[in-house]
């Protein structure tokens, strides 16, 4: 019917809206609470945020490190995000992301020299996603088969892989006075300075090319196939997936290995397209901050990637800042976000909810179809009656 | 001035309204002082609502209430208890693993040097329900009581803390026949202590059976104020509707007709439970094409792990199932689907419904692979189906883009209902097809069952409603116990012989 066209836009809107706007009053507290912290330190606020802009947008070398950091943060964030679409939340993403970058740098090094890029990065990226998706099947089938909870064998899987790899590379594999891998010999992947030369010196490469598609990869899956369609379906209400037939044990082991190939996939920025070699080490960190990035990201394809950079430019930013206050500020700031979107969205849900109450009135077109025609009965609140001037007529 | 002050309630032009919707247009109640007031209506109507102003849950936009006399105008709940004012809600608000003298007194605890005085506490209540005759043990734990059990213990929480207005929201939704007039007599022994009692429900007879009063709402005006030996049924549903209204149990069901298609045979099936090793207990049952076959009984006797067990979400131990003679026991529940199975699941919102997808994706749930190409969803395909379904089933709002979440229950049922029967099907499982749907909802549903049945559709329905059994089959079941008791044709059963069967009396195996 024509009445409620109008209805589907508002609610479209309203979606939209509520997804955003909490995360941006979120933002809006962290700067706040960091600009306290820097007036206690004794510096300008706003001296230091132009300072951390400056460092990090302002510059090509500076965005630069910032793309290369927000590359492996949107897989892992990714990682944790398509995880948490089923319901389950993988903590494994930092072992899975060394674990993809370890594979593809075996494979960079088992391949002749001279192999031509077309085949070699294909090939590395595939053990990269292999790598990854190794680690994260264990607590799938973990899972799937005896029910053990993912939070606990991801976290553990973490010390039992980030050990072995270590172990592998300074045991057997490492150069002399070092905690890395020879050189690779090929499926190395350019920098984005052979591009666009001012970028000289920064990290970023072409891993950021394939970020950008797994995101887009991701979003397709998840919202336009069937797997993505199950996969939703037992992430918010398990029951009724089963009912629809989707057995979950089955998406829950397909779901792990999936986010940990995607986290694994992350490994390559690292590996293949900055050092060359696999170091030992060399995840620090991205893959815990990625459940901050998914949770920031609402666990949104393209949220994710936004939060990645906005968590890049933190990080960078406080290499950038570091001569007036301690990079720790940063690190400090990144927390308070994460907390302030954790608390803040139900609150600002509420509050969105009640500033849009419009006038109450009466949709008397429905009233009278309702009597006339139907055998329904009128509708919960807020639900049948278009807002008095939803009509698209 | 003395009309007034033997009033125990009066609301006055209350409006109340939620986004743009007013859900109470100038609704007015009046209850004397000691009466049992019935409040009727549909889903929607505004009957919650006003009672939930009534309770100090929610403060009226305009209007007027008045409790004993009193103006209390968007009072606060605390007020409203201490006020005497009583709410027991459909969905029990208990801890299950503490004890009913625990829940009665939780929040209001004797206390001794600052401590729980669990004796006080234990004497207190054993005294109370001495005084009012609500049996429940005081010491068992709230989780091992059956839903009546626990439906006492709401009661008993409300009067512990001194109501003398009771309000119960559909109270006997989940009773049995023999609990029901339990009920009715506690309500009874309480109304001749003086207290004044408020009933919500949708069952006229129960209006007919206990009121003397009743109130009827529809889209949040109050319609009709009557004394209920003035007025019928008919009367009544039609107030409710707006328009006259098939009642079930008017009806008369047509012959069985004989039609080629499947028959649905279950033998010796055993299936556990959560809490019993054999909640279906050597089952079998034989349904034809064009015959539905109604399984009666308490809720909790079997029927949920029956039904699950032939819809494959449940596994069974032991027992065959078969459709046109092809075992399907070991199917998934995909392959069940495919080989033509269609399942209304009794908890729609758990189990039938994924409330934050749409009403158009909640339309092809179990259909996911005939509406996808290489594993891609047709989206064209998923919304031309859901404009259909909308329209045939008149689901309202008809937008389909519109999560389940925010469809009342009786459009979300409609939006299973449109899934499982709009499709080409064999078998169809109905779980409480009507629970907590409105008079409107349940004339629609039995329509569509008695189309089925008439197209030659084999119907298994399992409902704790004896009126909606009895009025929808060609055969009555009775599980207890899980087992099946009793299996009686139609023209044969009654609601006291079926009454009986529900609690155990008679254990007449069956055929």
């Amino acid at each position: 019917m024509l009445r409620f066209t109008g209805l589907a836009n508002q609610d479209r809107r309203r979606r939209l809206e509520e997804a955003l706007l909490p995360t941006l009053v979120a933002l809006l507290v962290a700067l706040v609470c960091g600009e306290l912290l820097i007036l206690a330190h004794g510096e300008s606020p706003a001296e230091v945020y132009r300072e951390l802009l400056q460092g990090t947008w302002g510059n090509a070398y500076g965005l630069g490190q910032v793309l290369f950091k927000a590359t492996t943060l949107t897989f892992t964030g990714l990682a944790v995000g398509l995880g948490l679409r089923a319901g389950l939340f993988n903590i494994g993403a930092e072992s899975q992301l060394a674990a993809g970058g370890f594979a593809a740098a075996l494979t960079g090094l088992a391949l002749p020299s001279g192999t031509p890029a077309l085949a070699a990065i294909p090939v590395c990226l595939l053990a990269a996603i292999l790598g990854g998706g190794l680690v994260g099947a264990v607590p799938g089938v973990l899972k799937a088969k005896f029910g053990a909870h993912e939070v606990i064998v991801t976290i553990m899987l973490n010390f039992v892989v980030l050990a072995a790899l270590n172990w592998v590379v300074v045991a057997h594999l490492h150069v002399p006075e070092s905690v890395h891998t020879p050189e690779i010999h090929a499926g190395g992947l350019a920098k984005l300075s052979r591009i666009f030369p001012s970028f000289h010196g920064s990290a970023a490469n072409l891993s950021l090319v394939v970020a950008l598609l797994t995101v887009i990869g991701t979003a397709f899956v998840l919202f336009r196939t069937r797997f993505g369609f199950d996969l939703r379906a037992v992430g918010l209400q398990p029951d009724a997936a089963e009912y629809g037939g989707v057995r979950p044990s089955r998406i829950y082991l397909l779901a792990l290995t999936f986010s940990g190939a995607l986290a694994g996939l992350g490994g390559i920025n690292s590996v293949l397209g900055y050092h060359g070699y696999y170091e030992d080490g060399f995840a620090g960190g991205a893959g815990f901050l990625g459940i901050a990035v998914a949770l920031v990201g609402r666990n949104d394809p393209f949220g994710i990637a936004l939060a990645a950079l906005f968590f890049a430019t933190l990080s960078q930013g406080g290499l950038a800042i570091h001569a007036l206050v301690p990079r720790q500020m940063m690190e400090v700031l990144q927390a308070i976000v994460i907390i302030a979107v954790a608390a803040s969205v139900p609150e600002v849900r509420r509050i969105l909810r009640l500033a849009r109450r419009p006038r109450p009135t009466i949709d008397r077109s429905s009233t009278a179809s309702t009597a006339a025609d139907g055998p329904a009965g009128p509708q919960e609140p807020g639900v049948n009656v278009s807002a008095g001037h939803g009509g698209s007529r | 001035m003395n009309a007034r002050s033997s009033l125990a309630v009066r609301m006055a032009r209350v409006d109340k309204a939620f986004g743009p919707v007013l859900a109470t247009k100038s609704a007015s109640l009046e209850v004397q002082l000691g009466e049992i007031h019935a409040l009727v209506g549909e889903n929607g109507a505004g009957k919650s609502t006003l009672m939930r102003i009534l309770g100090g849950l929610i403060a009226p936009d305009a209007g007027r209430v008045e409790v004993f006399g009193r103006e209390v105008t968007g009072w606060t709940t605390r007020a409203a208890i201490q006020a005497g004012v009583g709410v027991v809600h459909q969905h029990f608000m208990l801890v299950r693993p503490l004890t009913v003298a625990e829940n009665v007194v939780l929040g209001q605890e004797p206390k001794r040097f600052g401590l729980f005085d669990k004796a006080a506490a234990r004497r207190a209540v054993a005294e109370l329900i001495e005084r009012t005759g609500l049996r429940v043990p005081v010491d068992r734990p709230v989780s091992e009581l059956s839903v009546g059990g626990a439906q006492r213990v709401e009661i008993l929480k409300t009067l512990y803390r001194g109501a003398k207005l009771l309000v119960l929201d559909e109270p006997t939704a989940v009773l049995s026949p023999v609990e029901v007039r339990e009920l009715w007599g506690v309500l009874r022994s309480l109304q001749s202590g003086g207290a004044t009692v408020v009933l919500i429900t949708h069952k006229l007879d129960e209006v007919m059976e206990i009121s003397s009063r009743v109130t009827v709402m529809r889209r949040g005006e109050t319609i009709v104020s009557i004394a209920t030996r003035e007025t019928s049924p008919t009367e009544l549903a039609r107030a409710m509707v707006g328009r006259a209204v098939a009642l079930a149990s008017q009806q008369r069901q047509a012959e069985p007709v004989k039609q080629k298609g499947s028959a649905l045979e279950v033998r010796d099936l055993l299936v556990a439970g959560a809490r019993r090793a054999r909640a279906v207990d050597s089952v079998s049952l034989t349904v034809a094409p064009g015959e539905i076959l109604g399984v009666a009984g308490v809720e909790g006797n079997g029927q949920t792990e029956l039904v699950e067990a032939i819809a494959g979400l449940r596994p069974a131990s032991f027992g065959s199932i078969r459709l046109g003679g092809r075992e399907v026991a070991t199917f998934s529940v995909r392959e069940r689907i495919a080989a033509g199975f269609s399942h209304i699941p009794e908890d729609r919102q758990r189990r039938g419904l994924v409330l934050d997808y749409s009403v158009a994706e909640n339309l092809v749930l179990g259909l996911q692979e005939r509406f996808c190409r290489h594993g891609i969803l047709d989206r064209r395909a998923i919304a031309e189906r859901a404009r259909r379904l909308v329209a045939e089933f008149d689901i309202r709002p008809a937008d389909a883009q519109a999560p389940a979440r925010a469809l009342s229950g009786g459009n979300q049922q409609k939006v299973v209902i449109a899934r499982e029967m709009g499709r080409d099907f064999q078998v169809l499982l109905a779980a409480q097809p009507t629970r907590g749907v409105d008079v409107g909802a349940i004339e629609f549903i039995h329509g569509r069952l008695r189309e089925a049945r008439a197209a030659g559709k084999t119907i298994l329905l399992v409902s704790a409603d004896l009126n909606e059994v009895l009025a929808l089959s060609d055969r009555i079941a009775v599980m207890y116990g899980g087992r099946l008791v009793a299996l009686l044709p139609r023209a044969e059963a009654t609601v006291e012989i079926l009454g009986a069967q529900m609690t155990g009396a008679g254990r007449k195996e069956a055929a």
